[in-house]
């Protein structure tokens, strides 16, 4: 029997980025709130220290800041006919576990939607007609326009102190930046990173082909930094191991940098640690939540009472756990009915190596996650598409990211795979390439779903996540037509062998590109459309909110933190200067 | 936390310097030559299995006249204590059935544990060699190329394992050997870093990110360096767990 504990105002379902922020911001209006987090405390200091934390073995390799699969895995299938099995290990993609969440071992790659993005299926008939769309892709508008989201994508980038150079502000074009970005109302925080080799190869290959290149923006900085919660970070001094690792440099925005500090001062913010929330509990009407009920790190049953209910984890976490409390219509891929589990995309990514002499030294290992240069020119709809067969596109990057070498030592094709023809060419090959990273749009169909697996069950019984998921055929046409043009600007980067590997059918599981994970709780204007309203507050039980790239209702060509942050803050807004006034459904049924 | 710890590293550099301080001036102690490599002891393998991996790590990653191969970087050390640590038990992997068939783009379905998966599939190869009268370590370099070859690409059965699982396996855990740490056990003298060029465990490169094409000619760095540049290389390390 669990026990019930002290009723509270605010409970948040996590503690990374989405949880800490709503977390902060509520306890700041003298709400009581309580943040309960599956995993361990942990904080830069001491947990984040050299020498211990450039560990390529322990933290890239086997994965130690990830969700421990042996408690609590997802089954995968590719399409419905198939039995799901489960992920045994994590290999796809690498959900966070912990304090700070993935926020921790994140890129720091902070990118805006395009305005389009957020109108989505009416830009595109608007462009190139009704028919246009393949009628297998279940995309929708996302409820909520840019200009909406502008205020709260700057907010998170002054919180976190991204560098990088504006290509657009308020309407004006700026020289160096992504001519092709929304409007933004002001420069980034801070100025863009160093241009690493790399990036300044792909620079001038990529304009001698009448490309727009530009410094990726970062939120691993390039000075120090005060942001406006009165937390410093350090300049970042591209040590390599940034993504899969966490900064023992205070340089890169995580949670612990940028803002839980300040709620763990008030003394109206709770931070419960190695607390596993089972479900939100509902009253007899199925239409109000009253809590939630938790398993704490000795395995201790508590209810936690709480008048608002704040779903703040991972985004496919999101999703289970509103499944598991039956929060919302499951989503049915048969007849295409219900939401929860409904649009569940990825990001479709390639690559194109640039393989040099050797009298062109890269030094890959000098690098933070996000540091590099971009083209903008090839994503999203920054292309005409008319003819083409597909929507949708990748933005093309030189970002490196760390050359650690039991995950980076490329070879040319026709390497053999193992012996001194592999040895050779390894030791030819890693100080002398580039590897061009193509970031492209992931579009949801109707089979893509996520739902709960009816035979696998995660260490405290309950049911592990289903994910159903294949590439749509126009993504592999769009990943196609977009590395076919990386290789051409890595010829012209002056590549003696360039090697396109274009991303194809079927998804393997086994094989990592990102931790992109989205929709499932997608918001929209239409409730039989979408499990959460535009300000990310559930259809069914309104004190409940979901907050993260579960509310995604597409994938775009970017990563996707940077909206994530921006959507935290626009539902915050509405919690607080709506929600709270007058608590009930923010939008009519 | 069983990897070498900062206090451990700190205990061996003050053991070291003491040494040092015994038979010579303080200021020789930075030329001393680092320790001679240690033997191998294994905690996990047996006889037969040592012979089979020591032989077969030689051939994924042979030795050239420029630079060592796996068997000469302790790859086998590393794996040994791999599998007789977390990750050979299982760490981070789920192991609820029931157990089913899959597709290649569901990944590893079996119940083996690493370490069960190794002491099933070599316990297989040592008696399928036996039956064929040859063992692989006596084998010449092209018959035991084929061999590999013919476990990589074909799905004999090895006791349960599929032999292209088996040897997927083997293959991932002597680049993880070759390329990691050598707190590990594996990458002896960071000899794979040299041969790459990579400048290894920690450093800040803010001064040097933008001096581009910079040839760095200084040593790598490992996680167990001492203050005189001395990687602490410890066989009994169990690998891989907290």
């Amino acid at each position: 029997m669990a026990e019930r504990l002290k009723a509270v105002d605010v409970v948040t379902v996590g503690v990374g980025l989405t949880g800490a922020i709503l977390g902060k911001e509520l306890a700041a209006t003298g709400l009581k709130v309580i943040g309960l987090e599956r995993g361990p405390m942990r904080d830069t200091v001491p947990d984040f220290q050299s020498p211990a934390i450039h560990d390529e073995l322990r933290y890239a390799v086997r994965k130690a800041l990830t969700q421990d699969n042996v408690k609590e895995a997802m089954t995968f299938r590719n399409s419905t006919g198939q039995t799901a099995l489960p992920m045994r290990r994590w290999q796809g993609f690498m959900p966070g576990n912990g304090l700070g969440g993935a926020a921790v071992h994140w890129n720091g790659l902070t990118w805006r939607f395009q305005p389009a993005d957020f109108v989505y299926r009416t830009h595109l008939e608007g462009r190139y007609g009704k028919g246009f769309v393949d009628p297998d892709l279940t995309i929708q508008d996302w409820g909520v326009t840019y200009a909406e989201l502008e205020p709260h994508y700057d907010r998170f980038e002054y919180l976190c102190g991204t560098s990088g150079k504006a290509g657009n502000i308020k309407g004006v074009v700026q020289a160096g930046g992504n001519p092709f970005e929304g409007p933004r109302s002001r420069e980034y925080p801070t100025r863009p990173m160093k241009e690493p080799y790399y990036g300044a190869l792909f620079r001038k290959g990529a304009e001698s082909l009448g490309y727009h290149p530009f410094p990726s923006p970062a939120s691993t900085l390039s000075e120090p930094y005060t942001n406006p919660e009165g937390l410093s970070l350090h300049q970042c001094v591209f040590c390599g191991f940034c993504e899969r690792f966490a900064c023992e440099h205070f340089a890169k925005a995580s949670p612990q940098t940028v803002i839980l500090p300040v709620a763990l001062k008030n003394p109206d913010y709770e931070l419960r640690t190695g607390c596993q929330v089972l479900r939100v509990n509902l009253d007899s009407t199925g239409k109000k939540a009253t809590g939630v009920t938790y398993v704490d790190a000795a395995g201790r049953e508590y209810e936690q009472p709480a008048e608002l209910v704040l779903i703040t984890a991972y985004s496919l976490n999101n999703v289970r756990m509103l499944l598991n409390s039956r929060i919302g219509r499951p989503y049915d891929p048969a007849t295409g009915e219900g939401v929860v589990g409904r649009n569940y995309a990825f990001q479709t990514m390639s690559y194109a190596s640039v393989f040099y002499d050797q009298d062109v030294v890269i030094n890959p290992f000098m690098a933070s996650g996000a540091s590099g240069t971009v083209i903008d020119d090839l994503a999203g709809d920054n292309f005409d598409h008319k003819g083409l067969g597909f929507i949708g596109g990748a933005y093309i990057s030189a970002t490196m990211t760390g050359g650690r070498p039991i995950e980076f030592h490329p070879t040319p094709p026709g390497t053999p795979n193992w012996g001194l023809g592999w040895k050779q060419a390894v030791a030819r090959h890693y100080n002398h390439t580039v590897v061009l990273t193509c970031h492209g749009s992931s579009h949801p169909m109707r089979g893509n779903c996520l739902d709960l697996d009816p035979t696998y069950k995660d260490a405290w019984g309950q049911p592990l996540l289903r994910m159903t998921f294949d590439f749509p055929q126009n993504d592999v046409r769009m990943s196609r037509y977009v590395t076919d043009k990386a290789v051409g600007v890595g010829r012209a980067m002056g590549g003696k062998i360039v090697a396109g590997a274009p991303r194809e059918r079927p998804y393997d599981s086994t094989i990592y590109q990102t931790t992109h994970n989205t929709g499932g709780a997608i918001m929209g204007n239409d409730p039989t459309t979408s499990a959460v309203n535009r300000y990310l507050q559930s259809w069914d039980v309104p004190n409940v909110f979901v907050v993260g790239a579960s509310a995604y209702p597409h994938n775009a060509s970017y990563n996707p933190t940077g909206t994530v942050g921006a959507l935290t803050y626009w539902a915050l807004d509405a919690i607080k200067n709506r929600y709270l006034k007058a608590p009930g459904a923010l939008v009519p049924r | 936390m069983s990897r070498l710890s900062r206090r451990d590293v700190v205990t061996a550099t003050g053991a070291a310097a003491a040494a040092a301080l015994a038979i010579a001036p303080p200021e020789a102690a930075a030329q001393q030559a680092p320790p001679a490599a240690q033997p191998t002891v294994y905690l996990f393998f047996n006889t037969d299995e040592v012979a089979f991996i020591e032989a077969a790590l030689s051939r994924l990653i042979p030795a050239d006249d420029k630079w060592p191969g796996a068997l000469e970087a302790g790859v086998a050390n590393f794996i040994d204590k791999e599998l007789n640590g977390a990750w050979g038990a299982g760490e981070r992997l789920y192991r609820s059935g029931p157990w089913q068939p899959g597709t290649p783009s569901q990944g590893y379905q079996l119940p083996f544990t690493p370490a069960e998966l190794f002491r099933t599939a070599l316990a297989a190869i040592t008696k399928d060699l036996a039956r064929a009268g040859t063992p692989f370590a006596k084998m010449s370099g092209e018959q035991q190329d084929a061999y590999l070859r013919s476990l990589e690409t074909g799905a004999a059965d090895l006791g349960g394992v599929p032999s292209d699982v088996f040897f997927a396996h083997l293959w991932d855990v002597t680049v993880e050997g070759f390329f990691s740490d050598p707190v590990y056990g594996g990458n002896r003298d960071m000899m794979a870093w040299k041969m790459i060029g990579f400048p290894g465990a920690y450093a800040s490169y803010y001064e040097l990110v933008d001096q581009h094409g910079l040839k760095l000619d200084r040593a790598p760095t490992s996680l167990a360096e001492d203050s005189h540049g001395h990687v602490h290389v410890q066989p009994a390390i169990p690998a891989g767990q907290r």
